[in-house]
């Protein structure tokens, strides 16, 4: 080993730390617009190979001959200080159950689910799978024109998600609106992991 | 025609070649990297310029560097070489094994209870 390795001590500057959230919810409900609309960065696409160990659907029937899958990801940034950047991820395909890789998911920070009201039925798989994970969660109906305007309350009923979980109608491509549905989820995921035992 | 035990052998044949074989043969091969977990959201930032009697070191090597000098995420890195981020990965795991960039894990999730995270992301929120 003729190699002399760096000091890593060299590196001038302290580099943020990244934080990551999710823009879930089915097909067309505007995920890449959300990113699009908060983000200081034109949305980037990244793919990811995810082994298929943890699929438990019906999704992908057709492709059993192989053991991976490539996930397709629109992401933007958002620099929050000197100390923090955040990443929000949103897929644009049709893979209605990106979200449940949980290589995916592991480490975000929060999710956004965002619902249409015309097709309600369509996050439902998203709250269902973080409810289970434990992921803090808050669900913004995005307003589309023309679609019948529901409130807010009618949609938790549908839902069946209970008063505490933060539910706001939005404007997916407008970057006021977005920027409070991000500081909703952020409030709610403080109250939520604030309240966890330490061990979790 | 024993390659690799990892890929369908219809995948060398179809139309999928391309893109399959492509950021392979830029790995040499390599599925993993040597250092480093790389999340997609790691940090990744240029320590110094690569020197010019540097070898063993591919294009996308120096791209990845040129690239760092501001630091980018692991998912930044992908879409702006326009490669998977696997590749990218393990071509990070070497630039990390001679020195060459350092790297930010991200928040681990048994950090997520820290308040002053929270506060300072949202005051950033606010100021957007």
């Amino acid at each position: 080993m003729d190699y002399e390795r760096s000091d890593r001590g060299r590196s001038a500057k302290k580099l943020p730390t990244a934080i990551k959230l999710l823009v879930a919810g089915g097909f067309g409900v505007g995920k890449t617009t959300l990113v699009s609309a908060v983000s200081e960065i034109r949305p980037l696409r990244t793919e990811e190979l995810l082994t298929d160990r943890s699929l438990g659907i019906d999704d992908v029937a057709g492709v059993e001959a192989k053991n991976t899958t490539t996930v397709a990801m629109d992401f933007g940034r958002i620099s929050v200080g000197e100390d923090y950047v955040l990443y929000l991820f949103g897929t644009p395909g049709q893979e209605r159950f990106w979200f449940m890789w949980d290589e995916l998911s592991a480490g975000a920070l929060g999710a956004v689910i965002l619902a249409d009201t015309r097709r309600l039925a369509d996050c439902f798989p998203a709250v269902d799978y973080f409810e289970r994970r434990g992921t803090p969660f808050i669900v913004a109906v995005n307003c589309f024109d023309g679609a019948r305007q529901y409130e807010v309350d009618e949609v938790r009923l549908a839902l069946g998600l209970p008063a505490p979980l933060p539910i706001l109608l939005c404007d997916a491509r407008r970057r006021e609106s977005g920027k409070e549905v991000l500081i909703t989820l952020v409030k709610h995921a403080m109250e939520v992991n604030g309240k966890r035992p330490a061990s979790v | 025609m024993n390659f690799n035990d990892e890929l369908p052998e219809e995948s060398w044949l179809d139309d999928q070649a391309g893109p399959i074989v492509r950021p392979y043969v830029m790995t040499r091969g390599r599925t993993e990297p040597i250092r480093g977990d790389f999340d997609l959201i790691s940090l990744i930032a240029s320590i110094r310029p690569v020197g010019a009697k540097e070898v063993g070191l591919n294009p996308e090597h120096l791209a990845i560097v040129r690239l760092c000098q501001e630091p980018l995420s692991v998912a930044e890195v992908a879409a702006h070489l326009d490669l998977p981020a696997g590749t990218i990965r393990v071509l990070l795991g070497d630039l990390l094994d001679r020195g060459y960039v350092t790297v930010q894990d991200p928040q681990p999730e048994v950090d997520m209870r820290d308040r002053r995270m929270y506060e300072a992301v949202l005051d950033g929120l606010r100021a957007l």
